[in-house]
């Protein structure tokens, strides 16, 4: 993976950039030792590090603003930063760039429980959101399996979803306002604690943007009243097929559960080693459907789901009887990733997105590949939405097996791209998907988002590197080609 | 004056860029059933985009639907209706609302990023917007997004062009996500109650784990066609779902708000009309006369506001969205209400411009009124800047509906 050519004269000025950071926050909030600044080197997407030029860690909206103004007069590349969780390199940091951390913007600052929202620092964790309303009954949908680590603001700039998301929308269905900082300093506040900001809807296009276009300062996030309850069906198939027609059967019978999870035999094997609770081993894929909502709308829809999950062929079915069970069914798929982890020394996950109905066709062509590429796989999948995670186990002290996991990666995002799918469901592009964008899009495709891009941030210094395989400068994006040769088009009807 | 009228992908971006070698405005019209809405239009020229039209791919199970932009709205409904499936942010056709005229078609509700009742359960046009492949005012091609529910690859430009009035990009196809259709409604109404404690008791009930999916408040003297029993300050709370589920919410949201005022219940049939009514404006829409005013707030200041601005106006009103969307209706006589409406949303305390208070959107009124006031809410300045960049980026000599959102943009 090809970073933008490091600028030599900015690495020089390394001192000089610090003590000026420095006027602007002051103490510990600026870090230039070279193991400090080892500890950003990289984000979840641990094959790729980089140490950054130099780390500010502002706590206020005007350190924030003073800090991006000072680099766009300078001419100096910010990378934001949040928890540093991104699965795709989002946070990665560059040798001639500045880390601008938001962990100190950790407060919550306001609960409304008659809007039904909170504002919180773009600092504070996912799960922080949650915690601080759950006394009141509420709780923040979108729940990554990292809300834990991750923060609200990075969940902003990733667009994350979680296994929620098919009945409770990603981030960006439960979002209300944000305060950003542009390039410029400028401080921008979009939305509220209304719906729907009147004009082009900026709040929209920042999330999932991946700090290439602003600096989130502010979030403020719709909260629901918790479900009453939840119960969850464990199902076991023999042949994938079946899992993935019983998905279908679900959905056609009107039914959008809270979560619907599938796991592949080696991800069932190595969950079920890692937690033991229980689940077949005789299977060749596992389904986990969760209902939740109304105590009788949940035992209604359970019967629903067992009659459909039999009409198609399931080999074994578990109901949870209490919310201890419940959790249990959970915890394996909650610990798919360690339980991978504990088989192979390293493992890349992937995160594309189907069509349901090619589920089958998609993992019989994974396995072939992971056959050619000699390197195993173990599939979880967020059924209900289509978005499947492949985890490609390998051995990076083995010389060349980083390279063939990549390799075999970006085959399995060819794939889902060529079964009319996409790149990523929801952990952003950011540096290991970069390459593949014209896979997805063509150039024209690709300007119309730089363009964009331009509008934010006319030098490019937001981020660069990320997303976008090429990058062009503004003025030539922006020139326009009137083919005046071809016009007026006399063929065209006109009446 | 050329009206333009391309059947296919191709056709549509020649048409834009006969405009934009020319340099002379089109005016993008779906079926123009809103064209009444947002700033009146004066082009040379018309892009007519209505044969861009019909369902192209629709895989109930995978739950999305393509579709030409200017698929009558009627006709994606029909075809989801088949498959026991719906459009869940329930476009609202305001066809009383702008006097029938015109066919309220796909693109065009999300254009307008438009939303019935249902918003605060189920998200706005943005939030179903998927995908979609159309002609920038470049003259260019390009696609964004894809067809499966869930996508993160590159900047969500469908939440760009939901909103954005034709201002960026003429779209040529689209990609909705779609939700099954509920088995089962009721309406609890809970007569006798005022502004305040309306507002109250929604967001109680938008606060309960009984999934409310439909709050409005209809205050004592604004009557609604349909017959409903009492006409004294009534709250109507919606629920949906399986049918044992709907019966026992409805059971629990009745004892719950009993204490309120009189509570009672209404079934299915007149369930889906009430809420069709509230979607459609209809309490407004018998004064053809008036300007009609779209006010989104916080919920609970929905009450407020509305009393503050019936204070200084003759208005009609009602609220939906829990309190967060004030209707009102006002007379047309000097801004219509225009100043003293945006000072009661900045509030008591006189919060600026952009402060997130909210905003007022002018949904219906005479041409010269449409011109004459600001039918968005105006942006402070860094954030107006921001916005023409951005109509620039996709638009640059502003041949797309031009003027449409913002004088001279
Ligand atoms: C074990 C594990 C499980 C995961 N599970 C899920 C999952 O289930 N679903 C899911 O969607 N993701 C998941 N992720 C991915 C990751 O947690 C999310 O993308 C998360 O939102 C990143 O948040 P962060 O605070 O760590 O951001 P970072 O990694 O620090 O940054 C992510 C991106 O956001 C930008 N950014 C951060 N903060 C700001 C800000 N304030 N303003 C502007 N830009 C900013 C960065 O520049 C970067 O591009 C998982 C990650 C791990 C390690």
């Amino acid at each position: 993976m090809q970073m933008p050519l490091p600028d030599a004269a900015v690495i020089l000025r390394r001192d000089e950039i610090a003590a000026a950071l420095r006027l602007i926050v002051p103490g510990e909030g600026v870090i230039v030792s070279e193991p400090e600044r080892r500890a950003y080197e990289s984000d979840g997407l641990t094959a790729y590090r980089q140490p950054p030029l130099v780390v500010v860690l502002p706590s206020t909206l005007a350190q924030v603003a003073s800090v991006m103004r000072y680099c766009r007069d300078e001419g100096i590349k910010i990378v934001p930063r949040g928890a540093g969780t991104s699965l795709s390199g989002g946070a990665l940091p560059l040798a001639d760039g500045v880390l601008l951390g938001m962990a100190k913007f950790n407060r919550i600052l306001d609960i409304d429980y008659d809007n039904r929202c909170v504002v919180a620092q773009p600092g504070v964790t996912n799960l922080g959101i949650s915690n601080a309303v759950a006394g009141a009954g509420f709780y923040y949908a979108p729940d990554p399996s990292s809300q834990i680590a991750c923060t609200i603001g990075g969940n902003v700039a990733e667009n994350s979803g979680g296994v929620h998301c098919l009945k409770y929308g990603l981030t960006t269905n439960n979002l209300l306002g944000l305060e950003i900082v542009l390039i410029d300093g400028e401080i921008v506040r979009l939305g509220g604690k209304h719906f729907d900001a009147g004009g082009y809807d900026l709040m929209g296009v920042l999330t999932g943007s991946e700090g290439l276009l602003g600096v989130v300062t502010e979030v403020t996030v719709r909260i629901l009243p918790k479900p009453a309850t939840a119960r969850a069906l464990l199902i076991g198939f023999a042949e994938t097929e079946d899992a993935g027609n019983c998905v279908a059967a679900v959905i056609g019978a009107g039914i959008i559960p809270g979560g619907m999870e599938m796991m592949d035999r080696p991800a069932i094997h190595a969950a079920e080693d890692f937690v033991r609770v229980g689940y077949p081993l005789d299977v060749e894929a596992l389904l986990i459907v969760e209902l939740d909502g109304p105590a009788i709308e949940v035992d209604h829809l359970i019967d629903k789901v067992e009659a459909i999950a039999r009409a198609n062929r399931a080999t074994s079915i578990r109901i949870s009887r209490d919310e201890a069970e419940r959790v249990a069914f959970w915890s394996g798929r909650k610990a798919a990733f360690p339980a991978v982890g504990r088989i192979s020394p390293d493992y890349y996950c992937m995160d594309g997105t189907i069509p349901r109905a090619r589920l089958a066709e998609v993992l019989a062509r994974t396995r072939e590949l992971s056959e050619q590429y000699g390197l195993r796989v173990a599939n979880v999948f967020h059924a209900g939405d289509g978005n499947l995670h492949p985890l490609i186990l390998y051995d990076a002290n083995q010389p060349g097996e980083i390279e063939r996991a990549e390799a075999f990666g970006a085959d399995i995002l060819r794939l889902c791209v060529a079964v009319g799918g996409v790149l990523t469901g929801e952990h952003g592009v950011g540096v290991e998907k970069r390459d593949l964008m014209g896979v997805m899009f063509n150039d024209a495709d690709l300007a119309h988002q730089q363009r964009l891009k331009c509008a934010f941030d006319p030098d490019g210094l937001l981020n660069p590197g990320k997303v976008f395989p090429q990058l062009h400068r503004c003025a030539e994006l922006g020139r326009l080609h009137v083919h005046a040769g071809r016009l007026p088009h006399p063929d065209l009807p006109r009446f | 004056m050329t009206r333009f009228v391309p059947a296919d992908l191709d056709e549509l971006r020649d048409a834009v860029a006969a405009a934009l070698a020319a340099e002379e405005p089109v005016e993008l019209v779906g079926g123009g059933s809103k064209r009444g809405l947002g700033r009146p239009l004066q082009t040379p020229h018309t892009l007519d985009l209505s044969r861009l039209a019909g369902i192209r791919d629709y895989a109930p199970s995978e739950l999305v639907l393509t579709a030409g932009a200017a698929t009558p709205l009627a006709e994606i409904e029909r075809a989801l209706d088949a498959a026991g499936q719906m459009l869940a942010f329930e476009p609202p056709a305001w066809k009383m609302l702008f006097g029938g005229g015109g066919e309220p078609t796909l693109g065009g509700v999300l254009a307008c990023n438009l939303a019935g009742p249902r918003r605060i359960k189920a998200g706005a046009a943005r939030d179903h917007f998927l995908g979609f492949r159309g002609v920038s005012g470049r003259g260019e091609i390009f696609k964004a997004g894809g067809k499966v529910v869930k996508n993160v690859t590159g900047y969500d430009l469908c939440k760009l062009m939901a909103g954005s009035y034709g201002t960026l990009t003429a779209l040529e196809e689209v990609t909705v996500k779609v939700l099954p259709r509920p088995e089962a409604v009721a309406t609890v109404l809970v007569a006798g109650v005022d502004p305040p404690a309306a507002v109250r008791l929604m967001a109680a009930a938008l606060g309960s784990p009984h999934e409310v999916s439909g709050a409005a408040y209809l205050p004592t003297g604004t009557a609604l066609a349909l017959a409903l029993p009492i006409d004294s300050g009534r709250v109507a709370l919606r629920i949906e779902g399986p049918a044992p589920s709907v019966a026992a919410r409805r059971d629990s949201l009745l004892r719950e708000h009993s204490g309120a005022g009189r509570a009672e219940s209404l079934a299915h049939s007149e369930s889906i009309a009430l809420w069709r009514a509230i979607g459609e404006v209809a309490p407004l829409t018998a004064t053809a006369e008036r300007a009609v005013w779209r006010i989104s707030v916080a919920p609970a200041r929905g009450a407020e506001v509305a009393q503050a601005i019936a204070r200084s106006l003759d208005t009609t009103w009602f609220l939906d969205w829990g309190g967060g969307q004030v209707w009102a209706a006002v007379p047309e006589t000097g801004d219509a209400g225009a100043g003293i409406i945006r000072a009661a949303i900045r509030g008591p305390e006189g919060h600026g411009i952009g402060h997130g208070t909210g905003h007022a959107t002018l949904v219906r009124g005479s041409p010269a009124l449409r011109r004459a006031v600001s039918v968005f809410e105006q942006q402070p300045a860094p954030l107006a800047a921001l916005s023409r960049r951005v109509k620039e980026a996709f638009d640059p000599v502003h041949i797309l509906n031009p003027g449409r959102m913002v004088e001279g943009l």
